[in-house]
């Protein structure tokens, strides 16, 4: 086992406990660690990038969710009062139901990858450069990114139009 | 495993960290010596080891220029009381000063401070997406603020933490913008070609001079430097973010401020002033002797020195930005300059390729 298998299994034992403490800690029901375990599971998600040589996705995963998304979930999380929420009980039903969703998720992981052979799985090489992703981006795929970036502007226009106060 | 790689990469560390270290205590005593000059003041003269004096020629000098100042802060804040208020929140109390300094340290490892010094090459990770890698660490530094203002559960330090939140993510926004063309001109993310490139070209500064003014001043914005420095306004918010700090816990903010500045200097040195280089005398290739690459990396300190010099004298010499007009700077001014800098950089690029 080298280092990097080793370090693959940290980083999954991580991603995956912080992901759950995010939404169920038993020890502590303020949003603002949930928030922080989010970050954790982030850092260590882009962990796993690096091991993959996508060395992009991983900085940019740091870089707009760590970075910029949770920091603006920290800033709203703070200025809006939530004792309510921190002491808000675990309820039965939406318990229940998180725990079949995410039941019949791992179900049908379970049974693709039990379908696929391992030695299909080929090793990444190192290809998660920019220049390798933004050929793919804006040759390949120039359509769907085009249309996703309008989407978000749609988006960002729309908040903006919702959120101004009447000027006359 | 490669033990040679394993060791010289933890030498390099130590070293590196050692050096970020001391330059940000002795930044202190800079800006201290600096902020009083500008005063008409005299700064920092007494502080001195009793041996000192007994030293033939160099002694009297050395008593006089505050050179132990730094040393006396250090044991002034470990042995100053620790004190923790009974309305904290606990874990992040303790866990906001460590958060707000590991950043400042890990953005260090993509700078090349020196070209070779015998095989080894003088920058601790040479990657790829290098400056994506920095700006990636940076964006971390704020959760150090925004946690502290939380902690510590009291109004200033709060809306410290909450400005701070708002502030960085705004100019992170431009400082990543501005730099663009920088990478379009150099043509490769990787900070040693960006530093080649301006070998065999003359210095980025010649050809990216607004991204240089953006990035300086989002510089500012970002180490939380006056004018900028709204999350810690004492003249508004008592302290700041840290207010309800003292001791060690105080002094890992501030030399988390200081490791921050060096840093960006670090970083602005990389981008626009051609890194370790110099156009003459041979110092723009890599080194083939030790002395040579020793050369380069004095270089590479001196003109990070320079830059560290204008960080703290336009701190002493500028007013601090009231809050709205900060983020009208940033959003308003930056972000559409920014913008329209990349538009042109590439046209220009386009119509001579």
């Amino acid at each position: 086992m080298g280092i990097s298998d080793i370090l693959f299994y940290v980083f999954a034992a991580m991603t995956l406990s912080c992901a759950a403490l995010v939404i169920a800690n038993p020890f502590s029901r303020n949003p603002v660690t949930s928030a922080m375990f989010l970050v954790l599971t982030i850092v260590s998600m882009a962990g796993l990038f690096v091991l993959l040589h996508a060395f992009f996705l991983a900085a940019v995963q740091i870089l707009v969710y760590a970075g910029a998304v949770i920091v603006l979930f920290l800033f709203v999380i703070m200025l809006l009062d939530l004792k309510a929420e921190a002491r808000r009980k675990i309820k039965f039903y939406g318990l229940a139901a998180g725990v079949i969703s995410v039941g019949a998720i791992v179900a049908i992981f379970a049974r693709n990858l039990r379908s696929t052979p391992l030695h299909a799985l080929a090793s990444p090489t190192a290809q998660g450069g920019t220049t390798a992703l933004g050929l793919l981006l804006f040759r390949q795929y120039v359509l769907p990114f085009e249309v996703i970036s309008v989407l978000l502007l749609v988006a960002m226009v729309g908040v903006i139009l919702l959120s101004r106060k009447d000027s006359k | 495993m490669n033990w040679n790689f394993v060791i010289f990469s933890i030498v390099k560390i130590v070293i590196v960290i050692g050096v970020l270290q001391t330059l940000a205590a002795y930044a202190v005593l800079v800006e201290r010596k600096i902020s009083a000059w500008i005063q008409d003041r005299v700064g920092p003269n007494r502080v001195a080891p009793p041996f000192v004096k007994y030293i033939p020629l160099a002694g009297p000098v050395l008593t006089r220029m505050g050179i132990f100042q730094p040393l006396a802060d250090g044991v002034k804040f470990i042995l100053k009381e620790d004190f923790t208020p009974a309305g904290v929140r606990k874990a992040y109390f303790w866990l906001a000063p460590a958060i707000s300094v590991i950043p400042s340290i890990l953005v260090v490892a993509v700078i090349p401070f020196g070209s070779y010094m015998g095989h080894q090459k003088m920058v601790i990770a040479d990657l790829n997406v290098g400056i994506l890698y920095t700006f990636g660490i940076v964006s971390l530094g704020v959760y150090g603020i925004v946690l502290a203002g939380y902690a510590a559960n009291s109004k200033y330090p709060f809306l410290g933490g909450i400005r701070s939140s708002a502030q960085m993510i705004s100019y992170e926004i431009s400082m990543g913008m501005s730099v663009i063309p920088v990478f379009l001109i150099a043509g490769s993310l990787n900070l040693s070609r960006v530093i080649s490139w301006q070998a065999q070209h003359g210095w980025l500064l010649l050809y990216a001079p607004l991204s240089f003014i953006i990035f300086l001043v989002a510089g500012f914005a970002e180490t939380n430097r006056l004018p900028f420095d709204l999350p810690e306004a004492e003249t508004e918010l008592v302290g700041g973010y840290h207010t309800e700090y003292s001791s060690m816990k105080f002094a890992l903010f501030f030399l988390a401020e200081y490791s921050n500045m060096v840093a960006a200097s670090g970083m602005i040195t990389t981008l626009f002033f051609g890194g370790w280089t110099l156009p003459f005398w041979g110092l723009d290739q890599p080194a083939h002797t030790a002395w040579i690459g020793l050369a380069q990396v004095l270089v590479f300190l001196a003109k990070m020195a320079f830059i560290m010099t204008l960080f703290i004298w336009v701190r002493w010499m500028f007013p601090r930005f009231r809050y709205d007009q900060l983020m009208d700077l940033g959003w308003r001014r930056f972000v559409p300059l920014a913008l329209a800098n990349i538009v042109i950089t590439a046209v220009v690029l386009w119509a001579r390729s």
